[in-house]
């Protein structure tokens, strides 16, 4: 995973509570067996019309959006299905942040595992960025992991809270495999001890 | 040790290690696997090097992208074949066992862990798929996770988590007549909201709950991540230890006691505290429909179509109008004057045994609409041959309906089942999404019985003015 610290970019405002993971990458493009590929299909329904051509009027299409890279957006994001190709798509399009009043535990737990960050703000905080964003081309933000803070171009900061593992790992880049594999002593010592009635998959069952 | 909940008890059996300031180590009991959140998670163990800790505990199936046409045609679509085949590779070079397409044990992941006995209570269950939470049922701690937790049990058996919360949803009181567990878990989604459940493990308590067979507590338990929680669990009881008993992988003999005994203790203790109550009562409940894009969405099937200009709030009314926009529904519309063009009764809410007799009853002796095409989806291959022993597929065939092979099928739109652009379904499924059955199709969310009745009279109509 990269490492995330720092990141300074334009905010795509989209505008809407409840975003589930269908619509940020639809079924028909989780046939595939690669990690890759999934940011052109980002928002697919909204972003392209019938005919697959873009659709002028969604948030992506627009010229003063167009190199965004921190999505604003509403209310318990990422709901739905636990498609990790959800966080991919978001990432691979160019995404480094995603600010939202709160976010599906399953996508923020799949965004923290590849480095993108995901930033809860209070509801009326998040509203004035929608509506700043949406009045004024070009309006950004650095967020900073270390210090765990949100600040826009007027000076206006706003702190945010982030669990201090997860913290440590984005800042690190940290394998979570990696680190859980340090702990192979305690593993297996768990299993040893394991309740014999507890199922294995082996043999036709009865 | 105080008062604890069944979530606390199952927590605190399976944390390997812990240290403050860091999530907990859990191990995992059992590891369930389909083709489509998997490819990339055996990818990433080849690229590490990294193998199978227990493919002993690691069990796949193939469920998501299947045809359910004759099992004797091929799978047609190149990119849905690639996946199954990934699949079959990935399992035979890793020891892991699949109950492949031709599998008489086939089906929905979330039907057939229950099925086999595998899913049994005090055990952590974790599968790369939302409705994980499906195994909760069973008074198991089952929760969804994603490619990359996948390839982090695969290669250490192992989640990190950090505990969330618990909430509490009791429901007491007797179902009324034409309600059934769908319209339970719909009603308690409609109280709580799609993002109720955040952060939060659910424990389902209460009369209604307990007086719930299994089949209709799995119902419940899989809408569960639909308020926004990861896992919901029903303590084991009788209920619990009647459905498992002489189940294929279920202990038998000592091994059967002595698990037994274990189970009787995970009930939740009297005076356990949760982080957070709902309450509800049974009677308020009616046979709901979704009108809207979400599951939260709902009114009782003699309601009308609501009115975005009664919400002060801009945003919810924006949210409203949307959802309206894309359901093409007028505002005030009574539901029963909702015409559908397909039905769909199937996937991992409502496919089990009692869902195909519960809808059947309502089948019998009549005709599907002509207007409306109407299919079947059992949820495995075990659940398909039961209802035609019991001549289920001859009442549903006879009526007009098709009867299919198992699989997610039209829930997801993965498989060549989808509604057209503009379709609108009345759908047993758990999703109401836009595009979710489909791109542009319309999702209107019911009990099993209610999609059986919209299929003949090819619009919804209230149940309980049918008397079956």
């Amino acid at each position: 995973m990269t490492p995330f610290k720092t990141h300074t970019g334009v905010i795509v405002p989209f505008d809407r509570p409840d975003v589930d993971t269908d619509t940020i990458t639809p079924a028909q493009f989780l046939k595939r067996i690669a990690r890759t590929g999934y940011g052109d299909v980002l928002f697919y329904s909204l972003r392209y019309g019938p005919d697959g051509t873009p659709n002028p009027e969604f948030i992506l299409n627009k010229p003063a959006y167009r190199d965004g890279t921190v999505l604003v957006t509403g209310r318990n994001f990422g709901c739905g299905s636990s498609r990790e190709h959800a966080a991919w798509a978001l990432q691979e399009y160019g995404f480094s942040v995603i600010i939202a009043p709160s976010f599906a535990d399953i996508f923020a737990n799949n965004a923290a595992q590849i480095g993108l960050l995901t930033v809860a703000l209070p509801e009326a905080r998040v509203r004035q960025m929608l509506d700043m964003a949406a009045a004024r081309e070009g309006y950004q933000v650095t967020v900073d992991l270390e210090n765990q803070t949100v600040t826009d171009a007027l000076g206006h900061r706003d702190t945010f809270e982030v669990d201090v593992f997860k913290k440590y790992c984005l800042l690190n880049g940290l394998d979570a495999i990696g680190l859980t594999l340090r702990h192979e002593t305690e593993i297996a010592r768990f299993e040893a001890a394991r309740a014999s009635w507890m199922p294995r998959v082996i043999g036709e069952g009865q | 040790m105080g008062a604890r909940t069944l979530v606390d008890k199952i927590w605190d059996a399976h944390v390997v290690w812990r240290r403050d300031g860091e999530p907990d180590l859990l191990y995992v009991d059992l590891h369930l696997v389909h083709e489509v959140t998997s490819p990339q998670a055996f990818e990433g163990l080849r690229l590490h090097g990294r193998r199978v800790r227990r493919p002993d505990l690691t069990f796949a199936t193939v469920d998501h992208n299947v045809p359910t046409w004759s099992r004797s045609l091929p799978v047609t679509d190149p990119v849905s074949k690639t996946q199954i085949d990934a699949l079959e590779r990935n399992c035979r070079e890793s020891g892991i066992r699949l109950e492949g397409l031709l599998s008489q044990r086939q089906g929905i992941v979330h039907i057939i862990g229950p099925e086999l006995g595998l899913t049994l209570p005090g055990l952590l269950v974790v599968c790369g798929d939302s409705h994980t939470a499906t195994h909760g049922a069973l008074g198991a701690l089952a929760f969804g996770i994603g490619t990359t937790e996948v390839e982090h049990v695969l290669a250490t058996q192992i989640l990190p988590q950090r505990r969330p919360k618990t909430m509490e949803i009791r429901v007491e009181g007797a179902l009324p007549l034409g309600t059934t567990p769908k319209d339970l878990i719909l009603g308690i989604i409609r109280r709580i909201g799609v993002g109720g459940g955040i952060g939060h493990i659910v424990e389902y308590t209460g009369s209604t709950i307990r007086g719930l067979s299994m089949d209709g507590r799995l119902t419940v338990c899989n809408m569960t991540i639909e308020g926004g929680a990861r896992a919901g669990l029903i303590s084991p009881d009788e209920t619990t230890f009647a459905y498992i008993e002489g189940r294929p992988f279920a202990p038998r003999g000592e091994e059967w006691e002595r698990a037994l005994a274990y189970w009787r203790t995970l009930p939740t203790d009297a005076g356990a505290a949760y982080d957070r109550r709902v309450e509800l009562d049974a009677s308020t409940l009616e046979p709901f429909v979704t009108w809207g894009t979400n599951p939260s969405q709902s009114e009782p099937v003699t309601g009308r179509v609501p009115d975005p200009a009664s919400h002060a709030d801009p945003q919810a009314r924006a949210a409203l109008e949307r959802a309206l926009a894309y359901m093409a529904l007028r505002p005030g519309t009574p539901i029963q004057e909702i015409a559908i063009d397909r039905v769909f009764i199937g996937s991992c809410t409502n496919s089990r045994l009692e869902d195909l007799r519960a809808a059947a009853r309502v089948v019998a002796g009549r005709k599907v609409s002509p207007k409306v095409r109407a299919m079947v989806v059992p949820g495995s291959q075990q659940v398909k041959m039961a209802a035609e022993r019991e001549g289920l597929d001859r009442i549903f065939v006879g009526a007009g309906f098709e009867w299919r092979e198992a699989g997610c099928s039209m829930c997801l739109g993965m498989n060549p089942d989808i509604l057209g652009p503009g379709e609108r379904s009345a759908s047993t499924s758990n999703r109401n999404f836009e595009g979710r059955q489909g791109p542009g199709g319309r999702t209107h969310l019911v009990s099993p019985p209610m999609a059986a009745a919209a299929a003949i009279a090819g619009h919804f109509v209230d149940i309980r003015e049918w008397r079956v």
